[in-house]
């Protein structure tokens, strides 16, 4: 199937087998692999987009239902080179140990401060439940989007 | 994981997916995706064929009635469910939504896809019994509604049957209503569920403790745990509890949520 997604504002036109998971098809046809495949049964979140303005897990989503939609990745964050704020602080928080979960929680954590910019702590946490770090370094990622938070 | 082979199918109205799944004995229809997709790659399933739902206007929306009914497109997600100022109009909805999951799974998962996929363990199956829903059914024959306490026939079964979808789910006005798991970690798998309303007498619809959720009534909060001993509950037991535990379970859980909607 033809599909036309726009990833970071880049418009990609693929033809597509309908199997095709939507995180395979990020990393395998558009060769965007800072989203990573963690589990591939949706408990993980490393592979977490933003698609059409909303967080989701790209390996519970097919790539044909990406056809006209606005997807962001990790890569999509940085501008000209620049780390983001929040990136920065993931640096400066020492929050990625391994760094396999770091594409993932940055994603879910972008999300949650465009929505709501001063998240208290509880807020945090649950916004990155979804999100699992098996170096379980999650104390220093909490501490980094805190440091962020308005 | 590499699904096996499927057809895609995006239908631009109901009607035309209701045709798509009449035509294709195979067909499923996909709704947030967040069990079929997991259910396809362990190949519990195949379908030929996936007739996404979303985009579907008539499957969207939340009203809110002059008499307080709250009617709910199936395609609703999770979220928009908790965002929802219409919604608010039955609180219960809106925090049991917030323990589904986690984020990413609410923005997609949707109120249909979890009562029909009618997993014994989800939440919202004993909430919509609690609460009196009934669930609006469309397909070839016509639209009909059937009341939540005759909905869910089996594991993974329920009254829409093939060439049938859900399209709305209509919820009555109420403000006493409880809810209470134990569950895997915080907000993961429920082991036992218990959802209760309070309307004159006490309604209480447990889960995970047969194919479908399990009714009982009591005249106060402290009469529901003789309910559920009366029940002669026979849970299942596997890896989490045993069926003795479950029993137990049932009952306590059935108490609190009790108490809760009565304390409301």
């Amino acid at each position: 199937m033809d599909v036309s997604v726009t990833v970071n504002g880049t418009t990609y036109e693929r033809d597509v087998e309908p199997r095709k998971l939507l995180i395979h098809f990020l990393r395998d046809d558009l060769d965007l692999t800072g989203s990573h495949i963690g589990c591939d049964t949706g408990n993980c979140g490393a592979c977490s987009i933003i698609f059409d303005g909303v967080l989701a897990k790209s390996c519970m989503l097919l790539a044909v239902q990406a056809n006209g939609a606005s997807i962001e990745t990790v890569e999509g964050l940085s501008e000209d080179g620049e780390l983001t704020p929040l990136q920065q602080a993931f640096n400066e928080h020492h929050a990625l140990q391994c760094g396999y979960c770091t594409p993932g929680m940055l994603m879910s954590a972008t999300a949650l401060l465009r929505e709501n910019p001063s998240p208290s702590d509880d807020e945090i946490k649950k916004a990155l439940q979804g999100n699992i770090c098996r170096c379980t370094g999650y104390w220093n990622i909490f501490e980094a989007v805190k440091s962020v938070a308005k | 994981m590499l699904l096996r082979e499927v057809e895609y199918a995006k239908p631009g109205s109901l009607a035309e997916a209701l045709e798509l799944l009449a035509a294709n004995d195979g067909a499923r229809a996909l709704a947030g995706g967040q069990t079929i997709v997991n259910v396809m790659k362990a190949r519990a399933a195949s379908p030929d064929m996936l007739v996404d739902l979303n985009g579907l206007e008539e499957l969207q929306g939340i009203e809110l009635a002059g008499d307080g009914t709250l009617t709910i497109g199936a395609m609703t997600t999770y979220s928009e469910l908790m965002a929802s100022a219409e919604a608010k109009a039955r609180p219960i909805l809106g925090e049991v939504c917030a323990t589904i999951a986690d984020v990413q799974v609410r923005n997609r998962g949707t109120l249909g896809g979890n009562v029909c996929s009618n997993d014994p363990t989800n939440h919202l199956p004993p909430l919509m019994v609690a609460v009196s829903a009934r669930m609006t059914v469309v397909g070839a024959g016509g639209e009909r509604e059937v009341p939540a306490e005759e909905f869910f026939l089996g594991v993974y079964l329920t009254a829409v049957g093939p060439g049938e979808l859900l399209t709305r789910i209509s919820i009555p006005a109420g403000r006493k209503d409880g809810f209470a798991a134990v569950t895997l970690g915080a907000e993961g798998t429920c082991i036992c569920n218990a959802a209760a309303t309070v309307n004159g007498s006490v309604r209480v619809a447990l889960g995970c403790v047969d194919a479908v959720p399990v009714l009982v009534t009591a005249d106060s909060p402290e009469g529901v745990a003789d309910a559920v001993r009366a029940a002669d509950l026979m849970p299942p037991s596997d890896v989490h509890a045993s069926c003795e535990y479950r029993m137990h379970l049932a009952g306590v859980l059935a108490t609190r949520a009790a108490e809760e909607a009565a304390g409301r």
